[in-house]
Parts: C-alpha cells; sequence; structure tokens
C-alpha cells in the first residue's frame, strides 16, 4: 500500500456522499422494509397513511399468511407464475439468442442490418413493448390472423385471456421440491469442490446436500403449509407476455453470444478441423464449452431482469388480472392500492431473497477474481 | 478420432439466410403492425384487418397522441436529462476515486455498492415512497430524479471504474510530479479521458430512465408522471381506440430509438458494461 496522503484523504471524502447515499437508500431502506413486513402496518386502515403511523411487532405472520394462509392465494400463484415465466424466459432468450449469434458469426452479408433489427428492441422501454404486444396478441387479430394468409384456418388461441392451466401441482409439495433442487445444486457444488482439492469444503457441500436431498425425498416431513391440496400450475395466459419478452431481450443475449464467439481466435477451430471434426463438432466440443462465462453472466442478469418483471405485465394485462400476474406486481398492488404495508413489505423482501440467492454468488466471484489480480 | 472421413459438413448458405430473414420478421412485424394501425382512421380499425394497410393515411393520430403525450414526454426529457447528468458526473468522480486512489476497505466498499444496482426495487419501494412523503419530495419530477441518480450511482460508478483501470498509473504519477493533487489530476488528465466513458454511461442511463416505470408510477403523481405511466394509463383504459396508443407507444420510443440508431455502438458497449466485468 502506498503512502496514505492528504489527496487520499480528498479522494475518500468525495466519495463519501455517494456511499452514504447508497447507504441510506440501499440497505437502510432494505432493513425498514424487513422491518415493517414483521409489523401489522396496513391492517388498521386508520393507521395506514398516517404520517407516525402505529404498527405492533407480528414476527413471520405475514410470511406464514403468504405462503399458508388459506384465504391468501394469489401470492402462490403468482410465486408459480415467476418460475414458469423465469425458466422459459430464459431459455427462450439464451437458445435464441445464441442462434441468432452462431448464424452471423459465420459472415454472412448485411450483417450490420440484421444486428441492428434483432438488437433495436432491447431500446425500447418495457411499457411500449407491452402495449405493442398487447395488440399483436389480441385473439381475433395480429398474431392469430397470420396462418390465414397462408391459407390456414385463423388461430384460435386466447393469447393473454386464456383460464387454462396445465402442469398442475399441489402446492403442499414446494418444500419438498425446493429442497430437492438445492439438493441438487449442492451435490454439484460439492462434487466439483472434491474434485478439485477442496476436500474439506466438498465434503461438507455433500452432507447437507445429501440430508436435503434425504428431506425433500420423504415428502418435508416436519412441514406442512395447508391442511388440504391446493392446486397450482402454469397459466397459458403467460405465454404471450413470455413471448413479448424474448422478443424484447434475445437481441441482447444475441450481441453478448456475438461478442465471445468473435473473441474465439480463428486457429482454434480450425485445429480443430485439421483433427477431423465436423462442424457441429467443432461447436460441441471447441466453441460452447468456451461460451460458458458468458453463458452464465447472461444467466445471472436475465434471471434478475425476470424475477423483477413488472412493467411488461403490467402493460399487456393490466395490473388486476390474477392469471399473469407475478410477485413484483401484487407488492405493488397491495403496498400501493391497497395500502396493506406489511403484506407488501413481505413479498419484497421475498423477492429480494429471491434475487440475492442470485446475484450474491456471482458478485462474489467475479469480484474475488478481480481483487486477487 | 483418426480415421474419420475428413469432410466438412455445412448447412448450405441459403438455410442461414432464410432463418435469418425468418427471425427479421418477428422482430419487425410489431413495427409494421403498429406503424399501420397509427395511420389508420379509428372508425376503420378492425381486429379482422389489422395487417392491412391503410386506405388513407391518416397522420392525425399523431398530433393527438402529441397533445395527449406532450406532458408525459416533457416530464420525461427533464427527468432523464437531469438524472442523467448528475448520476454520470458523480460515476465520474466515484470511478475516479475507486481506480485511482485506493484506500484501505476500497474492496469491501465497492462490492457493497454494486449490489445496489441488482436489488428489486421493490424491497426499498415503501421506506423511500414515506421517506419522500415525510421531506415533502413525494410526487413530484424532484424526488423521481434524486431516486434515479442514487439508485444509477453503482452502474455509472462500475463503468467509470473499468473504463479508468484503463488509463496508465504512469500518466497520474507524472502529473503528481507536475504537483497536481486529488483536483488537478481530475481535471486536466482524467476528465479529457472520459469522453467516451461519458457517451457509453449518459446512453445507457437516459435509456434505463426514459424507459423506467416502477419507480414513476409509484413516486409521481399524475401532473408529473413520465411517458411511460401515461402510455401504460391510456393503453390501459378499454374505451380507447388502438390508433391512439400505437402513436403514443412510437412518440416513448423515439427518443431511445434515436439514440440507439446514431449511437450504437456506444451502446453494445453500456450493454457489455452492464455484466460487471465488462
Amino acid at each position: 500500500m502506498r503512502r496514505f496522503t492528504r489527496d487520499h484523504l480528498t479522494a475518500v471524502l468525495m466519495l463519501l456522499p455517494s456511499l452514504i447515499m447508497l447507504a441510506i437508500f440501499v440497505y437502510g431502506f432494505i432493513g425498514q422494509t424487513v422491518y415493517f413486513s414483521l409489523t401489522d402496518w396496513g391492517r388498521d386502515p386508520a393507521q395506514a397513511l398516517a404520517m407516525r403511523p402505529e404498527r405492533a411487532f407480528v414476527g413471520f405472520e405475514n410470511y406464514a399468511r403468504l405462503f399458508s394462509g388459506i384465504l391468501e392465494s394469489r401470492f402462490r400463484q403468482d410465486l408459480v407464475n415467476l418460475v414458469f415465466f423465469t425458466v422459459f424466459f430464459m431459455v427462450g432468450t439464451l437458445g435464441l439468442g445464441l442462434i441468432l449469434a452462431i448464424l452471423l458469426d459465420r459472415g454472412v452479408a448485411g450483417e450490420g442490418f440484421f444486428r441492428t433489427v434483432f438488437l433495436y428492441p432491447f431500446a425500447l422501454s418495457f411499457v411500449v413493448t407491452g402495449t405493442v404486444w398487447r395488440w399483436m396478441l389480441q385473439p381475433q387479430g395480429g398474431v392469430n390472423l397470420l396462418p390465414t394468409y397462408l391459407g390456414m384456418p385463423q388461430g384460435e388461441f386466447a393469447w393473454l385471456t386464456s383460464r387454462q392451466q396445465i402442469w398442475r401441482f399441489d402446492w403442499n409439495l414446494v418444500p419438498s421440491i425446493t429442497a430437492l433442487v438445492v439438493a441438487v445444486v449442492l451435490l454439484a457444488v460439492g462434487a466439483r469442490a472434491w474434485r478439485g482439492a477442496h476436500r474439506r469444503r466438498g465434503l461438507s457441500f455433500l452432507v447437507v446436500g445429501i440430508a436435503l436431498g434425504a428431506w425433500g425425498l420423504a415428502g418435508g416431513p416436519g412441514v406442512e403449509l395447508l391442511p388440504f391440496p391446493e392446486r397450482r400450475g402454469f397459466n397459458l395466459a403467460l405465454i404471450g407476455i413470455i413471448v413479448a419478452a424474448i422478443w424484447q431481450m434475445s437481441g441482447y443475449t444475441m450481441a453478448l453470444y456475438l461478442a465471445s464467439l468473435r473473441g474465439i481466435p480463428e486457429e482454434l477451430r480450425e485445429a480443430a478441423r485439421v483433427d477431423g471434426a465436423s462442424g457441429v463438432q467443432v461447436y460441441r466440443h471447441v466453441v460452447f464449452p468456451l461460451l460458458g462465462p458468458i453463458t452464465l453472466s447472461a444467466m445471472i442478469i436475465l434471471g434478475h431482469i425476470s424475477l423483477k418483471i413488472f412493467d411488461l405485465v403490467w402493460s399487456m394485462t393490466g395490473p388486476d388480472l390474477a392469471t399473469t400476474s407475478v410477485p413484483a406486481l401484487l407488492m405493488y398492488i397491495r403496498a400501493f392500492r391497497a395500502n396493506q404495508f406489511a403484506d407488501g413489505a413481505a413479498i419484497a423482501v421475498v423477492l429480494l431473497l429471491l434475487v440475492a440467492t442470485v446475484i450474491v454468488p456471482y458478485l462474489w466471484t467475479s469480484l474475488r477474481g478481480e481483487v486477487r489480480r | 478420432m483418426s480415421g474419420a472421413p475428413h469432410r466438412r459438413r455445412r448447412s448450405p448458405r441459403w438455410l442461414t439466410y432464410l432463418v435469418l430473414l425468418i427471425a427479421a420478421v418477428f422482430f419487425l412485424a410489431p413495427v409494421y403492425l403498429v406503424v399501420v394501425t397509427a395511420l389508420k382512421e379509428p372508425a376503420v380499425i378492425r381486429l379482422s384487418t389489422a395487417w392491412h394497410l391503410p386506405e388513407r393515411w391518416h397522420w392525425q393520430s399523431f398530433s393527438v397522441a402529441w397533445e395527449a403525450f406532450s406532458s408525459g414526454l416533457r416530464n420525461s426529457l427533464v427527468l432523464a436529462v437531469s438524472a442523467t447528468v448528475i448520476s454520470a458526473l458523480l460515476g465520474s468522480l466515484n470511478g475516479y476515486v475507486l481506480s485511482k486512489w485506493r484506500f484501505p476497505g476500497a474492496n469491501v466498499v465497492f462490492p457493497l455498492m454494486l449490489f445496489g444496482m441488482f436489488i428489486p426495487y421493490q424491497s426499498v419501494l415503501i421506506p423511500l415512497f414515506t421517506f419522500l412523503r415525510d421531506v415533502g419530495l413525494y410526487g413530484g419530477l424532484p424526488g423521481l430524479v434524486l431516486t434515479h441518480v442514487v439508485y444509477g450511482l453503482p452502474i455509472t460508478t462500475l463503468i467509470f471504474r473499468n473504463f479508468y483501470a484503463e488509463i496508465p498509473d504512469e500518466m497520474l504519477e507524472a502529473g503528481k510530479i507536475d504537483g497536481a493533487g486529488f483536483f488537478g489530476l481530475y481535471t486536466r488528465i482524467v476528465f479529457p479521458l472520459s469522453i467516451s466513458g461519458f457517451v457509453v454511461v449518459v446512453i445507457w442511463q437516459f435509456t434505463q430512465i426514459w424507459n423506467e416505470f416502477l419507480f414513476a408510477v409509484t413516486l409521481t403523481r399524475r401532473a408529473s408522471a413520465p411517458i411511460t405511466v401515461a402510455l401504460a394509463q391510456l393503453a390501459g383504459g378499454e374505451a380507447v381506440r388502438w390508433n391512439l396508443p400505437m402513436a403514443g407507444a412510437i412518440l416513448a420510443a423515439l427518443p431511445t430509438l434515436i439514440i440507439y440508431m446514431i449511437l450504437g455502438r456506444y451502446f453494445i458497449k453500456g450493454l457489455l458494461a452492464g455484466s460487471v466485468k465488462g
């Protein structure tokens, strides 16, 4: 470390205002939200909007109600919607982006034109995209008319208003399913650490993973969410919103993939071809493994956009349609329409935890590597 | 794989172009539909003829939309310009400090700052609302500007920090020997080299703030509502004919689209910088 001079002091003082602002606006406010989520703020309408509201501490009551309250069922469907939305949105955006990038990387005439066309939706706001796609997806017009121009019958699907639900499962299975998913992740991470000379750490991951998996396989004993089965599933009305989201974001993954494809030295591919690899094999054994890191980055970015998705749903189906709703939207409605601030805060904390499980490991690993440098 | 016959199987070029063209149609079809709908007379807009060209070009929807949205557009412009300028300047200073004046604890402070750009803003929304209400900034543009400046700091700081890491320390050492201090080095060496950094940050911030909806809908009253809120409210009303939301969508999209068309190169740079490592 070099000497700490007066200029260093000035530097720190210049940074200080930003740090204080962020400390208050990020960490202070998150702390307050957590506190609000543990109170009954909003249950008494007279106190809801008071300048100095009386708030009583109620512990985890609000969370318990969200996950297992008999009258509170919208949040649970919203969460299920969010999971399905996230999975299809990520797979679609990464897949389409990768295909477009590979095609453009082969060197085509008019590459600039195609790139511009694929990426421009990214410059739009979700509200514009939503407004436009709402019109595209009107059941009697828009996309559903397109088959008629090819001599086929008109499409019948009620894109945004469908009430159909598929892949239904019992909400009571969610703890077991979650435990199994986390167990699989832990086992994968643990096995990797074990092979890579971090035996101790690997072992602890494996043990926890096995325990969690066993608990999940046993049906999650000790946790009962609801005294009766509650069927949840994938609402088909979400498909339209997923399509619009993929339309908006796949240019972004295309740009990311194209940048890293261009970064792969031509000699590497040439060497593989000399060894007799076919075009497909070159991609499978040489190119795709090198795209791992950028795919991870893209998944993180897309994942956190997806978990926060709000404006797109609002502008496509309005804030009140329950079939397509997501937690971010429900939080707004609870807190700022119904003045149920404690409920809203609890939903917000759930969202924050979801995002943090994705972001914190990412920030941790990507910055740890940088600091060592 | 030694004995395999050496054959390069590549899918034919026309197939590449076919897939690219289909994709281009998928990406452009909404533009076509929006433009033809905006140019139709409201009375002749039918679902069944949505894809038909208008029989008579009807430009009036744009002047009606302009009237309906001019206050939203003005609010968005004031908001986006002022919040962009302030957060870019602060981000530049922060990036300069974090890359050139490393202090003990900087490695802890920086990730803690970055976390702020990933949080779902719902998790700060209620305290933010009560805070702005208590200090008398709720409902108007200044409160929204403040909000966007603060939550813009992580990304602007990140981009400038990565950008300034490219400036060799020797240049600053030379400046120090000439007797320049913290501010002298910034104004004489760092700032003049920052032009393209500023372009990237300004484009990124302007686009983000112009397009933002959650803060806008929560923290402003009708008179100060930005364009996204105005558009969502108009399009949500069932009684409205489709020409108006479509014309409004075009007006709302134009500023960021124009930036993207003219400065696409920098746009992509900002987009790549958004993934932490840059």
